[in-house]
């Protein structure tokens, strides 16, 4: 755009300079005008060009000013939309914690603790808000008990749970529940420290966890 | 040749309709099952010096069957000369043997043995044992394995157990071990294997198999290697158990408490209910000998007792009710092939011990008292069992004789469990 500005000066000056001729043309006398550098026409013509310039420049100046400002502007919305978008991905990441968040059993018990009802209850707006998403219970074990009857508690567990969400009015087809008894433990170990770790139900979406919504 | 002077149907039947011990006595007039010893001892069999490039091993796994079915002595020759003509028989019988073993290699393959019965100086059996494989391959054992549970049945009247192997489950994979602890080999095929069963054929087995959406039964022919699906639902699937006639196949199966199931092994009639267990956990089924009925697991009571049902599900009744143990948990039953005994596992002072509950008066007999013991499963004679012992560390199997109480090590490495003892898998030939 600024490259243009010299050629419109020198057009201006052309003009003007050509504006001039016909006076000196109608002279009788030839006058060496363009021989004399400080002739009247050649000093407004100068005066001219360079208020062209000037204002050329002022322009120039502003226009640059107001690319800034805009940039700024973009700049302030794009922080602005970055900023949005770390929250948006922060609470869904809190949102799949909260929904990630196992709970505990009691030794060879499969009931809820009032402490299992409320990281139950965090999840109730995950499942009302995506209604798209289907998750899977994993029921397991401590290594305690016989191997086999540990399939049957684990199942229970998982069970345990799907009923709650369910009577929380979540539809029951939404739910799977599968049992690994003591198979998979998240920690290996023969001490309660290890056992009551292991002794959980897990939570997974398994449908709809990449489109997922904040409630 | 394969049953001179004994009447096997009648000792079947003695065994199966009486809860005496079993007794290497006379049963009938001029009928004697075994060899003449005295009743509750174990007769030395002495096992004489061999010619031939395999005679060691040959010798050496004989021995060790012999000593592993815990029902003679044996007394091996380091050395010497091999027996030609009539053997000193009142030289054997001032060492404590009541049987003589003979060995030769026979000139067109296989095996000659000799059985002399020292008390009456005559030879008892003679017979030559076809041989498969090469020397020490599994099969050239299995044919070792074979011969000597028949030469067993020549001295004691009952057949041994080494011709027989344990299906067990190692690291999520499925392994067989033949019941001297040797041949250690992974069933091909098999991920995420748990609860396996044999198919009476020995030819099949059932197993669980855990996904990341749930459990399945899979029954793998191990002839072909080809494995199919035979649970019909989702969520948990486990503990498999054939009949002992092969056709129905029982295992838990639920989605919310556990019920048992049978399905028809070649497909057929659809999958039958057996338990009615109203949510509660029921699971760990195992068949009475005659197939008529079903011990199992339940949580019906609120904790884990055995029960025994009949196969159609009709009279449940509550087994382990007498006063043992914590009363807190009892699982894992395994019905004794003699149709006697149960064997299951029971909590004692919080640790699992391997206990046996007599089915004719309920009496309880614990067998394990150090670590932690469990899982147990009976060998075809109805005599030993083997289970899962953390007694060196970690858990491995173990083998228990109920009558002595003599253990031995069957597994070592890596943390082997769920042994399950196959039929008898091979005949002599």
């Amino acid at each position: 755009m600024n490259a243009r500005f010299p050629l419109i000066a020198l057009a201006v000056v052309a003009v003007t300079v050509s504006a001039c001729k016909p006076p000196a043309a109608a002279s009788t006398t030839p006058t060496p005008v363009a021989a004399n550098p400080d002739s009247a026409a050649v000093i407004a013509a100068r005066a001219t060009a360079a208020a062209t310039a000037r204002a050329e420049a002022d322009a120039r100046a502003a226009r640059e000013r107001e690319a800034a400002a805009a940039a700024a502007r973009d700049a302030a919305a794009r922080d602005a939309a970055a900023r949005l978008e770390a929250a948006r991905v922060a609470a869904i990441a809190n949102a799949r914690t909260a929904f990630a968040t196992v709970i505990f059993f009691a030794y060879d018990q499969a009931e809820l603790t009032a402490d299992s009802r409320a990281v139950l209850d965090a999840k109730l707006p995950i499942m009302r808000a995506n209604s798209a998403v289907r998750i899977r219970i994993g029921g397991h074990t401590d290594e305690r008990g016989s191997d086999a009857y540990n399939v049957a508690l684990g199942q229970r567990r998982a069970a345990a749970a799907k009923r709650y969400l369910v009577d929380q009015g979540i539809d029951a087809a939404r739910i799977d529940v599968v049992s690994f008894g003591e198979e998979r433990p998240v920690q290996v170990g023969a001490d309660e420290t290890a056992w009551s770790k292991n002794r959980r139900d897990e939570f997974e979406i398994i449908v709809g966890g990449e489109t997922i919504r904040v409630p | 040749m394969s049953r001179p002077l004994v009447l096997r149907p009648l000792a079947l039947a003695f065994a199966l309709c009486t809860t005496l011990l079993a007794r290497p006595a006379t049963a009938q007039e001029g009928v004697r099952i075994g060899l003449t010893y005295a009743a509750g001892t174990r007769p030395g069999v002495y096992i004489l010096p061999m010619r031939g490039s395999s005679s060691d091993s040959v010798r050496a796994i004989v021995a060790r069957n012999l000593d592993f079915g815990d029902r003679v002595s044996v007394i091996v020759a380091d050395s010497g000369l091999p027996l030609t003509g009539t053997p000193n028989y009142q030289l054997y019988a001032r060492v404590g043997a009541a049987a003589l073993l003979q060995f030769a290699e026979n000139v067109g393959g296989g095996v000659n043995v000799v059985l002399h019965e020292v008390g009456a100086a005559r030879v008892l059996q003679r017979r030559t044992f076809l041989v498969d494989g090469p020397p020490n391959s599994p099969e050239w054992r299995m044919s070792m394995h074979a011969m000597s549970d028949e030469i067993e049945r020549w001295i004691t009247g009952v057949p041994g157990i080494a011709a027989t192997r344990i299906l067990f489950v190692r690291t999520g994979t499925l392994w067989t071990v033949d019941a001297d602890g040797a041949n250690v080999r992974q069933v091909p095929g098999v991920g995420n294997g748990s609860f396996p069963a044999w198919h009476p054929s020995g030819r099949m087995i059932a197993y669980t198999q855990f996904a990341d959406d749930g459990s399945q039964i899979l029954v793998r022919d191990l002839t072909t290697g080809t494995a199919r699906r035979a649970s019909f639902a989702s969520g948990a699937n486990f503990t498999p158990t054939f009949s002992p006639d092969g056709k129905t196949l029982v295992f838990a199966s639920g989605l919310d408490g556990t019920d048992l199931w049978a399905v028809e092994v070649n497909g057929g009639e659809g999958p039958r209910r057996v338990t009615v267990g109203r949510g509660t956990d029921n699971a760990s089924p195992s068949f009475s000998p005659d197939g008529r009925r079903i011990a199992f697991v339940s949580g019906r009571l609120g904790r884990p007792e055995i029960y025994i049902t009949d196969s159609d599900g009709a009279n449940p009744e509550w087994l382990t009710t007498t006063g043992f143990g914590d009363q807190s948990y009892r699982s894992d039953p395994s019905w004794s092939p003699d149709g006697r005994n149960v064997a299951f596992q029971t909590q004692i002072e919080g640790r699992f011990q391997v206990a046996t509950i007599n089915l004719r008066d309920r009496s309880v007999k614990q067998h394990t008292i150090e670590s932690i013991n469990e899982q147990p499963s009976w060998s075809p004679d109805a005599r030993h069992l083997v289970f899962t012992s953390s007694r060196t560390g970690n858990r491995q199997l173990w083998i228990l004789d109920t009558e002595s109480g003599r253990l031995r090590q069957l597994t070592q490495g890596a943390i082997a469990r769920q042994g399950t003892w196959s039929p008898r898998l091979a005949v002599p030939k």
